[in-house]
């Protein structure tokens, strides 16, 4: 994917930095995601990548910089605002609502999008229905996506570990995003699996006109899908190209083997 | 549920509550209840709309409130006070006093919209600053509010002070009390199945992901506090009004928000079906085990603890843990909803 100009970049980040009283945790991130892309994040552990994602997604606020979502400055605004504008994510530590089946966590992620007010769940109008009946069926089209549908309603904790993570992603698809972050989506997934989630990934970003921004440790799926990578360390980019360029910078190799 | 059946099933309601409360009141031939029965009866149904309301804040959305007796004071005296002193005034509208039937109707209702709204405010004061708490120290707010509350009104001369609010004209009957229990649950399961519910359902597994999931977690907690809140007023206005039932700030200590808690937690948190269980269970046991205190004094609290602590050890997650009563128990259990999975999905 060519550069986009920086007016039709998605996500636009502007020397944001976080400090955490002495400790920074990210120091002057510029980022320019175009549209569509598949934009990876990679960094050795500690290096400050979970904290951008919590600094996008709204749970942090940056201590200075700005951060543009399709135009709009979202730097400090709440979480399910941001959420509102088009930003979902899944979590590294998979956050999903334990005590509720598979489908409920889809259905729950949906709920910005449902027209209904609490008075006619109440009194139960037909709109009342009719949003409920379109929540539920969006759900379940998602999760067919994700081959989750046959367990719509066991225990969303009783799902294995690799579901678990897919369901995460058909959650926060029910958000109807266009900018998806995905925190480590094939931790803890065998090769096989992880194959088929670069697949999924990049079918996605076709099939729901998304642009993905991607944490991730396991290279193979890193360097496999992704069109840009930015390389962090302490806080700090230390590398941007794509994939070959990227294995290549002496920079690159000296954060993660250690200089020579 | 279409609405022509929603219409018949409401007018079916009442007018079996009617029937109920004719039955109640004067008997069929010679079959009477007695005043003590009636007394339990009343207090069960009052019990049910305080259970079933708290369920929403504690069980669905997991906000730990222990100010339950506090809301049901703010309702209650608030109820109670229109009635006793407008009360002639109201039923005066319609030509009728507070000993008619008619006057008594048209008070009710008011009366205990009076109790929510007070409540629902007092509901919206305590909990817009004290639900950016979490756990313990949102307990310990609402606690501290319950017992603010029952200090002020020890200290109000026009509603009794510390002997209790005692000139009122009962007017809480049978039917009013049963129609707000069922209402309460109405409400609460209507909720409960709707996206606000999934909504309050994710803020108590994990308020984070809930966030990330676009729920503005402070509103609906808010929301939910300031509901439980109203319907806990409700209850409080029904139990100002029954017959020899004084409100006294004595009795709507914390003690009361507790045993409220007990209720839930016995019939399984979050559970309306269990709500309605342990309503049921802790107002009737005390009284079933006032013939064992008759011969051993101080023995009935013995045997009750006990109860209870045997039943947190064998079953933790209460009698029903968090399953419904539904219809469908009594039809043929039919296999689960969920196809096989047809192996489709993406195409990769």
């Amino acid at each position: 994917m060519s550069d986009a100009s920086a007016a039709t970049a998605v996500l636009k980040v502007d020397a944001m930095t976080k400090r955490f009283g002495g400790l920074t945790a990210v120091r002057e991130l510029s980022m320019d995601v175009p549209p569509g892309a598949l934009y990876g994040l990679i960094g050795p552990n500690g290096a400050g990548k979970t904290t951008i994602f919590n600094l996008l997604t709204g749970v942090y606020t940056p201590t200075e910089g700005s951060i543009h979502f399709k135009g709009t400055d979202v730097a400090g605004r709440k979480p399910y605002e941001i959420t509102k504008l088009g930003v979902a994510r899944t979590f590294q530590n998979i956050r999903l609502f334990g005590d509720m089946t598979v489908l409920e966590n889809v259905m729950t992620a949906h709920h910005i999008r449902s027209r209904q007010v609490l008075l006619d769940a109440v009194v139960g109008t037909p709109r009342h229905r009719h949003e409920e009946r379109e929540t539920r069926d969006r759900a379940m089209e998602l999760l067919k996506i994700f081959d989750l549908d046959g367990v719509a309603n066991e225990g969303a904790t009783s799902l294995p570990y690799g579901n678990q993570r897919r369901l995460e992603i058909a959650r926060a698809l029910a958000t109807e995003p266009s900018l998806l972050l995905l925190d480590e989506p094939a931790a803890g997934m065998n090769p096989q699996e992880s194959i088929d989630l670069m697949k999924l990934i990049g079918w996605l970003r076709d099939e729901f006109k998304l642009t993905i921004l991607l944490v991730e440790h396991n290279m193979k799926v890193v360097m496999g899908i992704c069109e840009r990578i930015q390389v962090i360390d302490y806080g700090k980019c230390i590398a941007l190209g794509t994939p070959d360029e990227i294995q290549k910078n002496p920079a690159v190799i000296e954060a993660y083997l250690g200089g020579a | 549920m279409s609405t022509t059946r929603k219409v018949l099933y409401f007018v079916v309601t009442i007018g079996v509550l009617l029937l109920l409360n004719q039955v109640f009141e004067h008997g069929v031939g010679d079959f009477q209840i007695r005043g003590y029965e009636a007394r339990i009866v009343s207090l069960i149904g009052i019990a049910i709309t305080l259970a079933v309301s708290l369920n929403l804040i504690n069980g669905l959305a997991g906000q730990f409130s222990l100010g339950h007796a506090g809301f049901m004071a703010v309702g209650g005296y608030s109820a109670t006070y229109v009635t006793v002193y407008h009360g002639q005034q109201i039923a005066g509208l319609i030509g009728s006093s507070l000993g008619e039937v008619a006057g008594a109707a048209l008070v009710m209702p008011i009366s205990l919209a009076v109790g929510a709204i007070a409540a629902a405010v007092a509901g919206l004061a305590v909990g817009v600053p004290s639900l950016r708490l979490k756990g313990d120290y949102l307990a310990i707010v609402t606690l501290g509010f319950g017992e603010i509350i029952r200090v002020i009104i020890l200290n109000i001369p026009a509603v009794g002070g510390a002997t209790g609010f005692t000139n009122t004209t009962p007017i809480a009957n049978f039917f009013w009390i049963f129609a707000m229990a069922i209402l309460t649950i109405v409400i609460v399961a209507n909720i409960r199945s709707s996206t606000f519910g999934r909504a309050l359902s994710a803020i108590r597994e994990d308020e984070i992901a809930a966030e990330a999931m676009g729920i503005n977690t402070t509103r609906y907690k808010v929301l939910a506090f300031v509901i439980s809140a109203a319907l806990a007023g409700v209850a409080g206005g029904l139990s100002g009004q029954l017959f020899a039932n004084p409100l006294n700030p004595q009795n709507l200590n914390f003690v009361k928000s507790i045993e409220v808690i007990v209720m839930i937690v016995l019939g399984g948190i979050g559970s309306i079906t269990g709500a309605v269980f342990g309503a049921a269970t802790i107002t009737i046991l005390p009284e079933a085990l006032r013939d064992v205190d008759r011969q051993f004094p101080g023995l009935r609290m013995v045997i009750y603890s006990l109860l209870l602590i045997l039943l947190m050890i064998f079953r933790p997650q209460g009698l029903l843990g968090r399953k419904e009563f539904s219809v469908n128990w009594f039809r043929r259990r039919k296999a689960p909803l969920a196809p096989a999975s047809t192996g489709g999905g993406a195409d990769v």
